[in-house]
């Protein structure tokens, strides 16, 4: 019994040991991510295309935008790709992260329940939409996780100069998923991303009320985590990570993510500088 | 009712497929709780001998302090060693957030009260004459303490497949800590978090099926192990 214990425990010691050293020699960098580029399927698509030439392995961690950003800020991942253009341009002011290069685009839309009880169809501005749902006090569901999407919803709300008060406004507090989910599952509005819609649309009792309004664009950026505020990150590595995505090879790659033939993702990086 | 046969039953074929990315996801998460679950044993075993055999100043409080930790939330205990082990916590240097052994670590602190508690109460359930008679004989304290081991061993197997079956359950710890990273850290339940985000539920159900299975085959062998006992006993 106590030479089995003793060597019951020896084992485990021995496998966590192999572990931990396991990962500190793989070649790989950590990246963080909006839910919206991971549930929608892009990032498993542009792994698999990147590692058809590359030996680099890259860990995705999909969370929303402000918690990405922070992990990034605390120096437990490599790079950040996010959509919050103005949390961005904080965190690269405050010098905890390099190099921000637009990767690609999409657009927020509105979705509704089939019926559209607050008629948001027969609206072209978001904001006129927005105001349409608190009017009618219409059910609609705000991430309310400081992910990107999120952000953006507040900000749209703010220009329309009231905060969400109506008691038909509720906070999921989870990704994007779960919160077209819920919204289809209570018959409710909510502001998507083009890609997460897409690709979960034909499970959903929702449709598109609201598109096409240029506030709702919807950036992608891809930023490295400063090496002088975390000495141990991985920046060499990460930046040729970075660089592939805006290089034609990583763009092309993003063009052609398509579910049912629609493309999710417009790429948008300028001529990479190689 | 029709959608949820056809979930249903699209899981079991993923299962029957061996699909690799589904079983890796559950061998994920069974390293990672066999392993906590038997670095935390001994240690676990021996805290719940010493409470149970010796009395001295403060015995009543450790008690206490591990029954209420037996209460704590497994996300508060994921917050909490994700502060310590980020880079910017004390542990930074470790770099071990967002790997197996960062989620090894939280299960063994989600284990460690419970196993304590349930062998504390069946060291104390056990006849002290054992410790006695074995003293008597001639065994030195750990010969006495194996004997005793080996007296109870019913009960705390119990509290193995208990320990066991809360921390390969538990997904908040394991999802903050470890960041449901595909084949490192994405064991049953990340997973079964995010296919449900991503509306798959047929990856869900498959890993949930694991689950439920394993829990019947643990309870129903604990189960029978224990009448077994009772029949030897009754027979002699």
């Amino acid at each position: 019994m106590k030479n089995l214990l003793l060597l019951v425990q020896g084992a485990a010691m021995a496998t966590l040991l192999s572990v931990v050293s396991g990962v500190a020699i793989a070649d790989s960098i950590r990246l963080a991510t909006t839910t919206s580029t991971y549930n929608s399927g892009l990032l498993d698509h542009l792994l698999h295309s990147y590692s058809q030439n590359h030996d680099l392995e890259v860990q995705v961690i999909a969370v929303g935008t402000g918690k990405a950003l922070r992990m990034a800020e605390n120096g437990d991942v490599d790079l950040v790709m996010t959509h919050a253009p103005g949390a961005e341009a904080v965190f690269l002011k405050q010098g905890f992260g390099i190099e921000p290069r637009g990767v690609m685009y999409n657009d927020f839309i509105l979705v509704g329940p089939e019926s559209d009880p607050a008629n948001v169809h027969s609206t072209h501005t978001v904001t006129e939409g927005l105001q349409r749902i608190a009017q009618f006090n219409s059910k609609f569901i705000s991430r309310g996780d400081d992910s990107g999407t999120h952000k953006k919803e507040l900000q749209l709300w703010q220009h329309l100069g009231a905060s969400p008060a109506f008691s038909g406004y509720l906070e999921s507090g989870r990704g994007m998923g779960h919160s077209l989910q819920m919204a289809s599952e209570l018959g409710a509005y909510t502001m998507t991303d083009r890609g997460t819609w897409l690709a979960l649309k034909q499970k959903l009792d929702l449709k598109l009320v609201l598109e096409s309004d240029p506030r709702l664009l919807n950036p992608y950026q891809v930023m490295l985590v400063n090496p002088t505020r975390h000495s141990h990150v991985k920046v060499d590595d990460a930046r040729v990570f970075a660089q592939w995505l805006v290089h034609p090879e990583g763009q092309t790659a993003i063009a052609n993510f398509r579910i049912n033939g629609e493309a999710l993702f417009v790429p948008s990086a300028e001529s990479p500088d190689l | 009712m029709n959608e949820l046969w056809h979930t249903f039953s699209a899981a079991i074929a993923q299962l029957a497929s061996g699909d690799p990315t589904l079983w890796g996801i559950v061998g994920v998460s069974f390293s990672v709780s066999a392993s906590a679950l038997v670095i935390a044993l001994l240690p676990a075993l021996s805290v719940g001998f010493v409470l149970a055999y010796f009395r001295f100043p403060g015995r009543w409080a450790v008690i206490s302090l591990l029954n209420s930790l037996l209460a704590v939330p497994t996300v508060v205990v994921g917050l909490v060693l994700y502060m310590l082990l980020s880079r910017a916590g004390p542990l930074g240097d470790l770099n071990l957030l967002f790997t197996r052994p960062a989620m090894i670590i939280g299960q063994i602190l989600l284990c460690f009260p419970l196993l304590v508690a349930m062998s504390l109460s069946a060291f104390q359930a056990a006849d002290h004459r054992v410790l006695e008679t074995a003293k008597t004989l001639g065994a030195s304290p750990w010969q006495a303490f194996v004997t005793l081991l080996f007296e109870v061993r019913f009960a705390l197997l119990a509290a193995v497949v208990t320990a066991f079956g809360r921390i390969i359950a538990e997904v908040g710890s394991a999802m903050m800590v470890g960041g449901n990273i595909l084949h490192h850290t994405r064991n049953i339940t990340t997973a079964i978090a995010l296919e449900t985000g991503k509306g798959e539920f047929v990856q869900g159900v498959a890993l949930g099926i694991v689950l439920l299975t394993l829990a019947l085959v643990l309870n129903v062998s604990l189960g029978w192990m224990q009448s077994h006992s009772r029949v030897l006993r009754h027979g002699t």
